[in-house]
């Protein structure tokens, strides 16, 4: 399946948000997930389902300043 | 009062007298004055908001300089907030600056946040984010969040109404975020300046009253690829 993952299309095998951020080897704390411009809280990636052509946008956390 | 050093400003009909007269009465809290703080005490100062308040116990280092062009060379090593204060006044005298040369804490927090009609967040810490957080959203006072790590920034606000989305909506384990590693020091002055103005102008914007705040919308930027987005909280 072919999504789109910080503006780049990716082909992936990953058929819930969990298993993304698993096959990504996304650190598990201080990252933030949108799916199509909108927040995911972390509680929800296990049961959302990915679909072709979504847009991801993985945000890492950030405290400088 | 003069307007004249205003006018450029005023001649858009967003801001305009009525805007200018708003920005006087206002009073703005900016918490740390670095990076972050540079750009946006700078441009609120030069815009001519009433009242600033400038919070940061650290003094002006060497490895400061390439973001924080609020300091010389011959400020090194001198308290930051008695610094700024000095530059923003030389920039507009007509600006009130209080100074607070000391840490927000959990216990001092709210007697300071008290004293002003919003905050901007330009500290280097999750901690004090949170403790900012709470407080405005205790107080129904806005809550400006801005970050920055190398190349990326992100901005957001918080507690605006008693409705609004907070810092921790965006971030919720505060106790995973306290545990997190020392972040990494890497940043371009380019970033603290682009988020920081970003940051300013939302002040702007909610003081005047035009445009879309960024209300419990996450706005991101990296300045490598120049891709950007607005998400939903």
């Amino acid at each position: 399946m072919k999504v789109w993952l910080n503006g780049k299309e990716v082909e992936t095998a990953a058929t819930s948000l969990t298993l993304l951020t698993e096959e990504l080897d996304l650190p598990v704390e201080g990252v933030a997930v949108a799916v199509n411009n909108r927040m995911v809280p972390r509680s929800q990636w296990a049961d959302y389902v990915l679909t072709e052509g979504v847009h991801i946008v993985i945000i890492k956390a950030a405290c400088g300043g | 009062m003069a307007y004249e050093r205003y006018e450029r400003q005023m001649l858009l009909p967003e801001i305009g007298e009525e805007g200018q007269e708003r920005l006087r009465a206002a009073r703005v809290l900016v918490v740390g004055v670095g990076g972050l703080g540079t750009p946006i005490s700078l441009y609120l100062s030069g815009a001519g908001v009433g009242r600033l308040g400038l919070v940061d116990d650290d003094t002006v280092g060497l490895t400061n300089l390439h973001r924080q062009v609020l300091y010389t060379e011959a400020d090194v090593k001198k308290p930051k907030v008695r610094v700024a204060v000095e530059k923003l006044k030389a920039l507009n005298h007509e600006v009130e600056v209080d100074t607070y040369d000391f840490r927000l804490t959990q216990e001092n927090a709210a007697d300071i946040v008290g004293r002003y009609d919003m905050v901007v967040d330009a500290c280097d810490n999750y901690a004090t984010r949170y403790v900012l957080n709470d407080v405005c959203a205790a107080q129904g006072k806005p809550y400006v969040y801005g970050a920055i790590e190398g190349f990326c920034g992100q901005v957001a606000v918080f507690c605006r109404t008693a409705g609004s989305k907070t810092y921790r909506d965006l971030y919720p384990d505060e106790a995973a975020f306290r545990r997190m590693p020392s972040p990494f020091k890497g940043v371009v002055g380019m970033t603290a300046a682009v988020v920081g103005c970003v940051q300013a102008h939302e002040v702007l914007k909610m003081v005047c009253g035009y445009g879309d705040v960024l209300d419990g919308r996450l706005w991101t930027v990296d300045l490598r690829t120049m891709q950007s987005y607005v998400i939903d909280l």
